[in-house]
């Protein structure tokens, strides 16, 4: 038996009222992540991702379910409790530069979150702890002085990780917190994330868009669309053989460089966009886009149920030897491109 | 080269920082044929947007144009006056950007909006250019054009704006397209259907395609031909079969190993070391020679001219035949190396330089 995870959701919902109506923006998510591990969250806008990840940290209240961190259930918190507890989970945020106050120096940022959780005993102790870090994350020391905007937006993410950092958290939850930075720079910091994770035992709970970085840095995945898990499993299992349609349709849409020119796959749309939060479809969340959609799925919406050994899936016809091959919107050849 | 549509040489553009510059674009040259789409990659502050932006004549802020040549139909769109310019822009030039909320009137019927460049240019008749909005709507994938006519920009999706955006940059039947990252803020699922609407567009008119953006991906799917930009300069200009099996200059090779997708293994990633800085002045060795696992000593003091290495290939690299020579061997280990903790400490000390001049 594997040990207790660190954190569990158990059914967390969270709705929003925008004038008058009901964006279900989280609806019903459970997972757990076991401690020193990664879990990724993948979707597109609008699936929740980001919202699910504030109501892991309490950001935000849930409307129904339970987080549960290290044992305690992070409703059950009275305020001050909910204080202390903060300084073991963390987050990194897409723009290091609007998560960082413009007037502080990079030193008296880090060293704030320090005295707000009462770490370290003198203000030269948390200058020197701060110093570590800044080293730690790939910065020079003397970075302490310097303001964000003085910074490149790769220097910026690594303070943002170097604060994250400085409470010694033992979750930290990264809000796509590659997705600003130039391709090179990514490499850097996803390999600092996994340095600093093997050497310090953190949990990420990995949100992102980009479905290459999920399977790279997480050990689990959970693919949501309109606020709902559509798809979970390991990451490697879940990119191999994803077994949702709409998995299947996101990582057909993803471009990938070809070796070569021959080996160019025609371009293929997929049609439609994701439905409104507001009113999301009956039945089965994906069934309006879904190339495979039969009357059961307008109806009956499907539950998240074992396909395989560690793998879910919310379709009805999932494990039903699913094809990537569906009918395509419209598709555009290579030798179509080529002719010009 | 006669058939170019438009052709830029030796473009050079400066930007005033308190009392130094920063320069931008260090004699960049490109052209694009019609019918071809050519891809403009680079990173953050690699010039790509600027280079496209100043041809344009849209540079904001203390950017200047202070060399070159940009001929567009018989004219150098560097000496048009600003009224000559604006004639061409939106009529034989079309333009769209990543962010179609910033470039759309959010006080103005998305219909009126489309209709409003066909009249300023004196396209067509007012009736003439409510019949070619509907008929646009239809063709930018846009259903129910009568109704949508009359809808604001916020009662659309992102993915929706941009094709409002496509619909008014294509409405004069412009003979270029520029398009400055126009997939980049959409997902996934959008960003193709994007892709495969341009391509649609560019099929039946001929339309010449100038694609900048960051993403490999998107690049390598659509473009015809490939420039790499690094510092203000084009690093390699390669038609897409040779960019993909012969990449020739390190930083290419580098940002190839770079690119993170599905099924990239950790082991197999090649982080480039440091990143780039802000030129202030301009440079007379290799720019990218700091970051350069090959760099050698001719590297740091000459400035490698864009030369040619095959058929329509071009390099800015003293060593590229090196580096073809090792392709498929232990290239992106030597050009991009393993990188571990070292990256860190390479890339400490130059903070407070990579500023200004965002691409």
């Amino acid at each position: 038996m594997p040990d207790e995870p660190i954190l569990k959701v158990d059914g967390v919902s969270k709705h929003f009222k925008v004038g008058g109506r009901t964006l279900r923006a989280v609806e019903r998510v459970s997972f757990d992540l076991g401690a020193g591990e990664t879990l990724g969250i993948v979707g597109e806008s609008g699936s929740g991702k980001s919202t699910l990840g504030r109501l892991v940290l309490r950001l935000l209240e849930a409307d129904e379910g339970r987080v549960v961190f290290q044992g305690e259930d992070l409703a059950k918190l009275a305020s001050n409790e909910l204080r202390s507890r903060r300084r073991d989970m963390q987050i990194i945020f897409q723009d290091p530069l609007a998560s960082l106050n413009p007037r502080m120096t990079v030193g008296a940022a880090i060293e704030d979150a320090m005295v707000v959780q009462k770490i370290g005993r003198s203000a030269s102790e948390r200058r020197h702890r701060t110093e570590g870090l800044l080293e730690r994350v790939g910065l020079q020391p003397s970075a302490v002085d310097a303001y964000p905007f003085e910074l490149s937006g790769g220097q910026q993410q690594r303070v943002g990780i170097a604060r994250a950092l400085s409470l010694g958290p033992k979750l930290v939850v990264c809000d796509e917190p590659l997705s600003a930075l130039d391709v090179s720079v990514q490499v850097q910091i996803i390999q600092l994330l996994q340095e600093l994770q093997r050497e310090l035992g953190i949990t990420y709970l990995f949100i992102s868009h980009n479905l290459g970085v999920v399977q790279l840095i997480s050990d689990t995945v959970v693919v949501l669309y309109l606020g709902e898990v559509v798809e979970q499993a390991g990451a490697d299992e879940l990119f191999e053989r994803p077994q949702h349609p709409y998995t299947q349709a996101l990582m057909r849409s993803v471009l990938k460089v070809p070796e070569e020119l021959e080996k160019r796959a025609p371009l293929v749309a997929l049609a439609g966009e994701m439905p409104s939060p507001l009113s999301p479809p009956s039945g089965c969340p994906y069934h309006p886009r879904c190339p495979l959609a039969m009357d059961r799925c307008k109806e009956e919406k499907p539950l998240l149920r074992t396909v395989s050994e560690g793998h879910m899936a919310a379709c009805h016809k999932a494990g039903e030897a699913v094809t990537m091959g569906s009918a395509p919107a419209v598709l555009v050849t290579p030798s179509e491109l080529a002719a010009s | 080269m006669a058939d170019e549509l438009l052709s830029v040489e030796d473009l050079h553009v400066e930007f005033e920082r308190g009392d130094s510059k920063v320069y931008a674009v260090n004699g960049a040259s490109f052209s694009v044929g019609p019918g071809e789409t050519l891809g403009i990659v680079g990173e953050s502050g690699s010039g790509k947007s600027v280079s496209v932006l100043s041809v344009m004549g849209l540079l904001r802020g203390s950017g200047q144009v202070t060399g070159g040549t940009a001929m567009f139909m018989g004219k150098d769109l560097l000496k048009l006056r600003r009224r000559q310019l604006e004639d061409i822009r939106g009529r034989d030039i079309g333009m769209i950007f990543q962010d179609p909320m910033s470039s759309l009137n959010p006080t103005m019927r998305i219909g009126d909006q489309i209709m409003e460049g066909m009249l300023s240019h004196q396209y067509t008749s007012r009736k003439g250019a409510f019949n070619r909005t509907l008929q646009l709507l239809d063709e930018v994938g846009i259903p129910e054009g009568k109704a949508r006519f009359r809808s604001y920009p916020h009662e659309f999706s992102g993915g929706m704006r941009q094709r409002v955006m496509i619909a008014m940059a294509v409405a004069c039947e412009p003979q270029l397209l520029i398009a400055d990252e126009p997939t980049t803020a959409l997902d996934v699922t959008v960003q193709t259907q994007i892709l495969v609407l341009l391509r649609q567009l560019q099929l039946k008119g001929r339309m010449g395609i100038i694609l900048i953006t960051h993403d490999f991906g998107v690049a390598t799917n659509v473009c015809d031909r490939i420039i790499v930009m690094y510092a203000g300069k084009v690093m390699e200009s390669a038609p897409l079969v040779d960019f993909l099996a012969r990449p020739a200059h390190p930083y290419t090779v580098g940002l190839k190993g770079s690119v993170i997708e599905v099924g990239t293994k950790a082991h197999q990633l090649r982080a480039i070391p440091g990143m780039a800085t802000a030129l202030t002045e301009p440079p007379r060795a290799c720019p990218f020679a700091e970051r350069c696992q090959l760099a050698a000593d001719r590297c740091l003091e000459e400035l490698p001219p864009l030369r040619p290495l095959g058929l329509g290939h071009y390099v800015a690299c003293h060593r590229a035949e090196e580096v073809l020579a090792a392709a498929g061997t232990t290239v992106g280990a030597q050009v991009g190396g393993p990188v571990g903790g070292q990256v860190g400490g390479q890339v400490g000390g130059q903070v407070a330089q990579g500023v200004t001049a965002r691409a």
